[in-house]
């Protein structure tokens, strides 16, 4: 019975083990559009990275997004790419137009995955073209930025005209009106906090905040918070790009 | 007292039938789900032989790249047109994922063929010329671009076969699937010996 005992919480112990570790090693969820989890890039690089992903993706909806791994183990960087495309639906729903750029920094590998609707404006040799000619290149001389930017100016280069966003199509009064509102109301609401007193209102956001901090990790990618990280839009990949080495 | 009888009798009909007719929309509801599920297969079957097709359409471009560098390598060349011709000869039937010897026929030849490409992948690394052709390079994604498609595809129809044939042989499922005919699908299998790098010979 005792030795039953011990197996059961043995049991118990690697199932917890293998939940926590599980979510350590998860897919990486990106919050923003580029990620170096390399610690390579300085926070200025990437904010410029970002800078121009974001713009990009709000004239054309496409998303391209950029991460840096230091390696993948085991797996094959296909397969590593590919997860993190799908798992964070890159790219629109409808259009299937997400690009990854997928960097394993150690083992000197990357890869352009490209979804769906993508492998038109960018077929496989053009990404390939793109990998040995803009990328490889700068990564050959330690430049990661240079061979990032060189290749991201080239990936939207070629994606430039397949998608266009809707916003820019549609531009009713009620889009302009709706964020104006929103802001007001938050306004309104963080005045009427100050009148109601600053102890208050602390004491009440200390619970919470404490519990999310607990449950949520620690989060990835540097930079403040602007507003604008990426969010995924559901789209799908089926193993289209290109890989590469240096 | 006899109309009562008969009262009797007609209730015992009516629950009846609305037990025999809740049983039949069930079944039904069970039918459409498995119908459901097979065009899923099917679907994800289309999507694996279409990429099998558009890496057979790379092949003769390819073929001929290498010839312009390498035409002395003649064994290695007609291995992989010989591959191609038959895997073209392979007559794909909708029926092929429900046959297990189609199926494997078909994988076979598909694996043959694919051997047969990497032979000449390795050749043409022999010839420092033919490497650094752009177009040759190009190709050469494009063909790795492919292979990646392929293995990606194979993986998602393996899922859903899966996903089918899981439903069609548990209970409820079961029934009904013998009934109208569902039957077991075919998984793809890794290739015996697909992690042996092939040999390179100098």
């Amino acid at each position: 019975m005792k030795i039953k005992g011990a197996t059961l919480t043995c049991l118990l112990l690697v199932v917890l083990f293998n939940l926590l570790h599980g979510q350590e090693q998860e897919i990486s969820k990106l919050q923003r559009r580029a990620t170096d989890l390399t610690g390579t890039l300085r926070s200025s690089e990437l904010q410029a990275l970002e800078a121009k992903l974001r713009d990009f993706e709000r004239a054309t909806s496409t998303q391209l997004v950029v991460l840096m791994v230091s390696t993948t183990g085991a797996l094959p960087i296909e397969d590593a790419s590919l997860s993190v495309a799908q798992a964070n639906g890159i790219g629109q729903k409808g259009g299937n137009n997400g690009v990854l750029l997928y960097i394993a920094k150690n083992d000197r590998q990357l890869r352009i995955e490209v979804g769906y609707g993508l492998e038109g404006a960018l077929p496989d040799a053009l990404a390939g073209q793109i990998i040995r000619k803009e990328i490889v290149p700068h990564f050959r001389n330690g430049d990661y930025y240079g061979g990032i930017n060189a290749g991201i100016d080239a990936i939207l280069k070629a994606t430039r005209n397949e998608y266009k966003a809707e916003r820019n199509k549609v531009k009713s009064p009620s889009d302009v009106v709706a964020p104006l509102v929103l802001i007001l109301f938050i306004v309104f609401l963080l005045l009427k906090r100050g009148l109601g007193g600053y102890r208050r209102s602390m004491f009440g956001r200390m619970g919470p905040t404490y519990y999310s901090g607990w449950g949520g990790g620690r989060s990835s990618g540097g930079g403040g918070f602007d507003g604008g990280g990426f969010s995924s839009g559901g789209g799908s990949f089926g193993g289209g790009g290109a890989s590469g080495r240096w | 007292m006899k109309s009562r009888g008969l009262l009797i009798a007609l209730v015992v009909i009516g629950v009846l039938a609305v037990f025999v007719l809740g049983i039949f929309l069930w079944g039904l509801g069970i039918y459409n789900s498995l119908v459901g599920l097979d065009e899923g297969v099917r679907s994800a079957w289309s999507q694996v032989e279409s990429q099998y097709q558009r890496r057979a359409d790379l092949i003769p471009n390819l073929v001929n790249t290498v010839k312009g560098f390498a035409s002395q390598e003649k064994a290695v060349l007609l291995g992989v047109t010989e591959a191609r011709a038959k895997v073209g000869q392979i007559t794909v039937t909708k029926d092929v994922v429900e046959d297990p010897v189609a199926f494997s026929k078909f994988q076979a030849a598909q694996d043959q063929f694919s051997s047969a490409i990497s032979r000449l992948l390795v050749v043409a690394e022999n010839y420092p010329t033919l490497k650094s052709n752009e177009n040759f390079l190009s190709l050469q994604t494009q063909l790795e671009g492919t292979e990646n498609r392929i293995a990606v595809e194979r993986k998602r129809y393996n899922d859903v076969v899966q996903g089918y044939n899981i439903s069609i042989r548990k209970f409820p499922g079961s029934v009904i699937a013998g009934m109208t005919g569902f039957k077991e699908k075919q998984y793809f299998k890794a290739k015996e010996g697909a992690e042996n790098v092939p040999e390179v010979k100098f």
